[in-house]
């Protein structure tokens, strides 16, 4: 039997994996964009869970606008990205230190 | 089955901001390049919104959308703070963008949905909508750091502030998801019921509130949640610093007031204390490192970081006298930011940005009017009486005092003098120094009357210090 | 009175010199240089004289004010207010401030008069007299507080007032940072104050000090205070800034980069003064603890003492004078610290009209020395100078206290206080302000005899350009001469032993020193005659006669030696004896210890150390933290993390 608390140590360690995969990951931003996501992804199954777990659907709602607004954010942040290549011709996270101090 | 229609008046100035926003967006297709059109119809809009905001302003506490949106008085205060903001936003940057190639509708439109995230934050009444203005204004505040396409300096801060930005409004949706499964609703008023009963105690309601703090730390950019802050504040374009370092901290308030008093302020007693350590944090670092800054867009965010700090020590105590007085401090803090920086893109013009503390040597010998503009400035970011940063430490100090915390308040003020010591260098070297750099000082009659106007309030709003004052508890006593 | 609401007279005090300083400074452009300064003249006119009307209803009259004249707004239980104290005590200090200033602005025309920055300084003149008479009017603690601040930043501006100079930039740095150690002082007291009797009115936390006289509090955990006890200390901390009292004076003598009428106004007769005043106006509080008067006692009499040997050793003519001004708020420290707050007012008095005197004097002769002002390059300057020259030794015989000059009634009546006063520390301040008197006539008559006497030591072409200053510079020193002279004989009864200050300073029984004092006066005669037999009068005395020996007569003492028969010679001789005894034991012990504490204790410790030593690390501090700033953006995510979970561990394992 699968219970709630499954579900909660899913998403703690999803969003641990996220966490971890920003500030362990030094070569790509990309990978950065991932971990963004996978990180709003695990928000989104504790959200599921709870509301599945207490029949309230607000939660399930939640989850959709989570949804949309990470599309958003994914749109930018690549748009980032792509403005970031063209003016450095790299996009590793080793050299982003101009502004450092 | 029926759908009643919602009581849209609440929410009129949002939809007339958003709706003129889409307007401007239109028409800019029609107009001709470099055209003033989107700037003017832009500040319209806001001057719209504050008559729509003003003639909402008797009108008692409503809320409306499934009571997902509140109107009250501490969100039409908020809201009119951030028109005044904007619009001298704008002002000040619409020379600045035309020089550098980024004068496009797109500006001006972001800048609007921004506000319009902002206002929504204002008017919060429930964690969905509160997230949904948050992340607005981050994804545009985000955009527009990275509007000058061609500054490597500008895309690195972007793309920075989108990562943490981002890892933010993560650890804020994880906290709000625990808040969620503890207390079966999002709506922030059944929350706090909800919390009424379980206790202070509950070890699971404090590791979601751990997250919402850290959340909330991050808006405000405090230690140790503050690394964002200079190098955004220095690689963005400087007209896009202004709008960065102002309305969003005022805005940023909003999600204290809504979401750590309104919804969690029966956990208070553990938020007090994470706040008291982060504050203490922030002054210090954020005093102590500024001082060895050498551009002045940096060792603004220092200081904004230090200001940050003192903002907190309001909320730290924790009484409705307590949040009157941060309120005070953070709009008291925009006002200054926005000022200082005023003046940074008053120095700068095209191929030049005036960002390093030298390029305010000498400023006196070049006009005596802004050297004084900016000595106000000065004077009142370091809590100088009788400017009205003065006024502002004084309400935090005096509110920490009553919290029965004196060791805190001496910590303050010893921050307090340390801080005092680089805003001086400024005007030393606005006073006391010869000027490299000779050119005219050329700025459009907009900002120059606004810039004026800006540095002066800090001390011609003195003998109504007390109606400020007033109106900022007032705006928080209609919570309860 | 005359028909006008008094309130609106007493707003109108300070307000004309705030309009007077708006319209030389903001509008000077446009009304020009004479306009500037009729402008800032005619406002402080405007205040002398009204002043004068209110001490005359105040003093003669009897009509006191304590209220409020307009409030802002009550936030957060502390009522922002400007409100009015007009008692004998606030009207004494008003009509010193505005006659000094008044003064000072005349014979700023002349001393400025090529100067580009005129109507600046004229600008700032008179904002400063605004600020000083919003300080001294207050009936409260902010009110207070908004002066105090008000005078430090006009101060501030105008020791940098010639920023083209590195030394004047760095004077006013050092002005401002050591004085915010002094607000950091009287800011806690008042958070005190307000934390422990709600309110910061003066009436009302007067009327509750009594019955908490013996309260301690606990807010450090182990450490337990007299709740007055610290109140009264940390008001004193503010007071050591302002007043420049041992080991916060470092500023006052750099302040010297200034304009001399500055010099004059503020950092002799008015604003360093405030800390005295500020403690008088507190005497109800610090009445009531004994331990806070014994440390006002010490650290003003080593002010007064120690500070006075430095002096001997400077040769810039206006160091001179700024030492002698430390050493001279150290003696009103003391006035105040044995209770005889009057004394110590009466003292402030006097001091301002005969140390404006020296300064304004000082500043005659620089600008007829085109701005040299070392005194080694000085000397003749007698002849060139009469008016100069006299009313300087109006001054300096005041300073010195010999009778009948002003100085010597108000120094003899502190000294007679302190032998009266049975509180700690009384015996060692006595020592202290007895050989203080004669460290005074020292120095005091060696800066006289080094600058007007002996022959000329400067170069042909400023000797051939040496002229009496014009008549705006000469008439204030007339003007100020006369009050050096009178002052202190017409004001000694009523001050002291008569009834003038009334109830506005509080005096316990037990402390009563110049009750004990007024039992043995009788009248101006018998008190001079007393005086003349009394040791002050001796020391100052010899203290004359020494700075006399040793800069008139021992330079020249070879070549007369060798045209006077052997006997003479012999008898000169011998009498020189005593003179190289009197030299080396007391001048010339006095010179090493002024130059071994000016040197160590100044520069190298106080400086060197507690000023420049805690600014250089913190700065080091800050360029080592801002590495943590790395630049990475993992790093920055990292911190988030950290932070998270350092609250996270902190908060659910408690």
């Amino acid at each position: 039997m699968i219970s709630l608390s499954h579900y909660l140590v899913l998403g703690a360690v999803l969003f641990a994996l996220a966490v971890v995969g920003i500030f362990l990951n030094r070569k790509n931003v990309v990978i950065l964009l991932m971990a963004i996501e996978l990180m709003l992804l695990a928000v989104n199954i504790n959200f599921l869970a709870f509301s599945h777990y207490r029949g309230d659907i607000a939660g399930q709602v939640f989850v959709f606008f989570i949804l949309t607004v990470a599309a958003a954010e994914a749109a930018i942040g690549l748009a980032i990205l792509v403005v970031l290549f063209r003016n450095r011709q790299t996009i590793d996270v080793e050299d982003l230190d101009i502004l450092k101090g | 089955m029926t759908y009643p229609i919602p009581n849209l008046l609440p929410a009129l100035p949002e939809i007339w901001v958003l709706g003129m926003a889409c307007v401007i967006l239109i028409v800019d297709l029609y107009a001709k390049p470099h055209r003033l059109v989107a700037y003017l119809l832009c500040q319209g809009t806001l001057v719209g919104a504050a008559l729509l905001t003003l003639t909402g302003w008797s009108t008692g506490t409503e809320t409306t959308f499934n009571n997902t949106f509140v109107h009250d008085r501490l969100s039409d205060l908020l809201k009119l703070t951030f028109y005044l903001i904007m619009f001298c936003v704008f002002a000040y940057s619409r020379e600045y963008i035309r020089e550098r190639g980024m004068y496009r509708a797109e500006y001006f439109v972001l800048g609007l949905f921004g506000l319009v995230g902002m206002m929504v934050m204002a008017s919060a009444n429930h964690l969905l909508t509160l997230y949904l203005g948050l992340e607005l204004l981050s994804l545009c505040l985000y955009a527009m750091v990275a509007f000058q396409r061609d500054s490597s300096q500008a895309t690195e801060a972007a793309m920075k502030y989108f990562v943490l930005g981002a890892v933010s409004s993560g650890m804020l949706l994880y906290g709000m998801s625990i808040l969620y499964g503890l207390t079966g609703s999002l709506e922030i008023g059944v929350i706090k019921q909800t919390i009424a009963g379980a206790g202070s105690e509950n070890v699971a309601l404090t590791f979601g509130l751990v997250f919402i703090v850290v959340a909330i730390a991050f808006k405000f950019g405090i230690v140790p949640f503050h690394m964002w802050v200079p190098d955004v504040y220095h690689g963005a374009p400087t007209s896009v610093t202004v709008y960065v370092g102002t309305a969003p901290k005022v805005a940023a308030f909003a999600l204290v007031m809504r979401l750590l008093v309104g919804g969690l302020e029966d956990l208070a007693v553990s938020w007090r204390e994470m706040l008291v350590i982060l504050s203490v944090l922030s002054m210090g670092l954020g005093n102590i490192v500024a001082i060895a800054q050498t551009n002045i867009k940096r060792m603004l965010a220092y200081s904004s970081v230090s200001h940050m700090g003192f903002f907190l020590l309001g909320v730290i105590n924790a009484t409705p006298n307590g949040y009157g007085s941060a309120l005070f401090y953070v709009i008291v803090y925009a006002v200054m930011s926005l000022g200082a920086f005023g003046m940074v893109i008053l120095l700068s013009r095209t191929g030049f940005e005036a960002e390093r503390l030298d390029d305010f040597k000498g400023l006196n010998q070049r006009s005596p009017w802004y050297a004084m503009i900016m000595l106000l400035l000065m004077f009142s970011m370091a809590g100088v009486p009788p400017t009205v940063g003065f006024y502002a430490k004084l309400l935090v100090i005096q509110s920490v005092i009553q919290a029965n915390m004196i060791w805190l308040a001496v910590i303050a003020v010893l921050f307090a003098v340390i801080g005092a010591y680089y805003y001086l260098r400024i005007v030393r070297l606005m006073y006391f120094e010869d000027a490299e750099d000779q050119s005219p000082i050329i700025a459009g009659t907009d900002m120059r009357v606004l810039l004026g106007i800006n540095g002066l309030a800090l001390l011609l709003i003195i003998p109504w210090v007390g109606v400020v004052i007033d109106l900022c508890g007032k705006a928080i006593q209609g919570l309860s | 009175m005359l028909g006008v609401d008094i309130k609106s007279i007493y707003l109108a005090i300070p307000l004309a010199c705030l309009i007077g300083s708006i319209a030389a400074g903001v509008f000077g452009w446009k009304i020009g240089r004479r306009g500037a300064h009729t402008a800032a003249i005619g406002g402080v006119a405007v205040s002398f004289f009204l002043s004068l009307l209110v001490f005359s209803d105040v003093v003669i009259h009897g009509h006191s004010f304590n209220g409020r004249v307009y409030t802002w707004a009550v936030s957060g239980g502390i009522p922002l207010e400007i409100g009015f104290l007009i008692d004998p005590l606030t009207a004494v200090m008003m009509v010193v401030v505005t006659f000094v200033s008044l003064m000072v602005h005349i014979y700023t025309i002349g001393y400025m008069a090529d100067d580009p920055g005129y109507k600046r300084f004229f600008s700032y003149t008179a904002l400063f007299t605004f600020f000083m008479l919003v300080l001294v009017m207050s009936n409260n603690f902010l009110q207070l507080f908004f002066g105090w601040e008000g005078v430090g930043l006009v101060s501030y501006l105008l020791i940098g007032f010639w920023f083209q100079r590195e030394s004047a930039i760095y004077a006013s740095l050092k002005a401002f940072l050591v004085n915010r150690v002094g607000d950091f002082g009287f800011l806690l007291g008042m958070a005190v104050i307000y934390l422990s009797f709600q309110t910061l009115d003066y009436e009302a936390v007067f009327a509750i000090a009594p019955q908490v006289a013996q309260q301690n509090v606990q807010w450090i955990p182990g450490f337990d205070w007299n709740l007055l006890t610290l109140i009264c200390i940390l008001l004193f901390i503010g007071a050591m800034g302002k007043s420049a009292q041992v080991p916060l004076h470092v500023w006052l003598p750099d302040s010297m980069e200034g304009p001399t009428p500055i010099s004059a106004l503020i950092h002799a007769a008015t604003m360093v003064t405030a800390g005295v005043f500020m403690v008088a106006r507190m005497s109800p509080l610090f009445e009531l603890s004994d331990t806070a008067l014994s440390v006002v006692l010490v650290i003003g009499s080593i002010t007064a003492l120690f500070l006075g040997f430095v002096a001997i050793v400077q040769n810039d003519i206006k160091r001179v004078v700024a030492y002698s001004t430390i050493s001279q708020l150290g003696y009103m420290m003391v006035a105040n610290a044995v209770s005889a707050y009057a004394g110590g007012i009466f003292h402030l008095v006097t001091h301002a009209f005969f140390k404006a005197l020296l300064f304004l004097a000082a500043g005659s002769v620089i600008i007829a020395m085109h701005h040299e002002q070392d005194m080694r390059h000085m000397g003749g300057l007698r002849r060139y100078m009469p008016v100069t020259y006299w009313t300087m030794v109006v001054g300096s015989l005041a300073l010195c206290g010999i009778p009948p000059f002003a100085g010597f009634f108000s120094k003899d009546s502190i000294i007679e206080a302190v032998h009266a006063s049975h509180i700690a520390f009384s015996g060692f301040a006595y020592f202290a302000v007895m050989t203080g008197v004669f460290v005074t006539a020292l120095y005091t008559f060696r800066m006289l005899f080094m600058t007007f006497h002996g022959k000329p030591r400067m170069d042909e072409h400023t000797l051939h350009h040496v002229r009496e200053s014009p008549f705006v510079v000469t008439f204030p020193l007339v003007m100020l001469a006369i009050p050096s002279v009178l002052a202190g004989a017409v004001l000694i009864k009523p001050m002291l032993f008569g009834d003038l200050f009334g109830t506005s300073l509080a005096v316990l029984p037990q402390h009563d020193v110049l009750a004990e004092m007024g039992n043995h006066y009788h009248g101006l005669g018998p008190f001079i005659t007393h005086g003349l037999e009394s040791l002050p009068f001796g020391m100052a005395v010899l203290g004359i006669i020494a700075a006399w020996l040793l800069y008139v007569r021992y330079p020249e003492l070879p070549g007369v030696i060798s045209e006077r028969a052997r006997l003479v010679y012999t008898l000169l001789l011998r009498k020189y004896f005593f003179d190289e005894v009197n030299d080396v034991v007391f001048a010339g012990g006095a010179t090493k210890i002024g130059t071994f504490l000016w040197k160590i204790g100044d520069v190298k410790l106080i400086d060197g150390f507690a000023v420049n030593g805690s600014a250089r690390v913190v700065g080091w501090f800050s360029s080592i933290v801002r590495y943590v700033q790395t630049g990475y953006v993992y790093h920055y995510a990292f911190a988030m993390i950290i932070g998270l979970f350092l609250l996270m561990t902190f908060f659910l394992h408690r």
